[in-house]
């Protein structure tokens, strides 16, 4: 009953905040009701047992994508009243093509439903869950020995995305007084400093 | 009962909303990006319920990796629009002609 009833919850706020995500006038409440999407979202995830999606959803979306949207959001100082003009003559094809894809998904849970269109049983024992074991656990078993050249080929992909990211939006800056490593390693004492025998009476030339 | 049913259609009108937002938005592309992570988000929860429904640890593999290249996607696509900012001023997706397409 209670998986029920937040089952509900956790739905109908999760569309609810997506509706306000898109029709929000302001992007930066835009962005703040993406991270009570996302919240739900997770709750939807926690209630079927997948807890480790669902702290990642968390983690990752909230604590990061949603952030970096809010600093670009603030940082662009943008005009947005002028980017929403438009917005009433786009509704009516926007509308028509939701609901020609709202139909053909609903067609498609329909003929789901309907009954199985076999494509062959599944090999057995191939990646199949034990209640016994927690999720997180079972999902670090399958991710570290199956599936462990996809998690680095992730890695990969971040990396290129975090070393993309710096090389657009790094900008050389004129004017500032940077430390050059390399003439400072080679230099030598003998260079730098030289012994006087001074006379006594004379002035000192440096 | 839930069933895979409901999450199914919770993940339908999830999608539709994110293609939605992405065609009554034209103009700006900070709200088409968060669109794409709506309907990226649609298809993680696909993949979640499929993967519990069906017992088969993949799915929450796969939503995983979906979360990784989210996550990518949004800081390049950040990137961009941070330097197009820089370059023209606005962010108006009507007038992206600079590579005259």
């Amino acid at each position: 009953m209670i998986q029920l009833v937040s089952f509900y919850i956790f739905a109908s706020i999760v569309i609810a905040s997506a509706a306000m995500v898109i029709f929000a006038r302001n992007p930066v409440h835009s962005v703040l009701w993406l991270i009570v999407a996302f919240f739900n979202a997770a709750g939807l995830m926690v209630l079927i047992g997948a807890e480790f999606i669902a702290m990642l959803l968390v983690i990752v979306y909230v604590g990061a994508v949603a952030v970096l949207f809010l600093f670009v959001v603030m940082m662009l100082d943008i005009d947005f009243a002028e980017l929403r003009a438009g917005f009433v003559k786009n509704v009516p094809l926007g509308l028509l093509l939701a609901v020609v894809l709202a139909a053909e998904l609903v067609l498609g849970i329909g003929a789901y439903q309907a009954g199985a269109v076999t494509l062959g049983t599944p090999e057995a024992g191939s990646a199949t869950v034990s209640a016994a074991v927690p999720n997180i656990e079972a999902v670090g078993a399958l991710l570290y020995s199956k599936y462990v050249f996809m998690f680095e080929t992730a890695g990969l992909i971040l990396l290129v995305a975090m070393v993309g990211a710096i090389v657009l939006t790094h900008r050389k800056s004129h004017g500032t007084r940077g430390q050059s490593i390399s003439s400072q390693v080679q230099r030598r004492p003998e260079d730098a400093t030289r012994n006087v025998n001074q006379p006594v009476g004379q002035g000192i030339e440096l | 009962m839930i069933g895979i049913e409901h999450y199914l259609v919770v993940s339908s009108i999830l999608f539709v909303m994110g293609v939605l937002g992405i065609f009554l938005n034209r103009k700006n592309v900070i709200i088409i990006l968060m669109a794409i992570e709506l309907i990226l988000l649609a298809v993680n929860i696909n993949l979640v319920a499929f993967s519990v429904f069906l017992g088969d640890l993949t799915g929450q593999i796969f939503a995983m990796f979906v979360l990784t290249v989210a996550a990518g996607e949004a800081a390049i696509g950040l990137a961009i629009l941070v330097i197009y900012f820089r370059g023209r001023g606005t962010i108006a997706v009507d007038d992206v002609n600079r590579m005259k397409g």
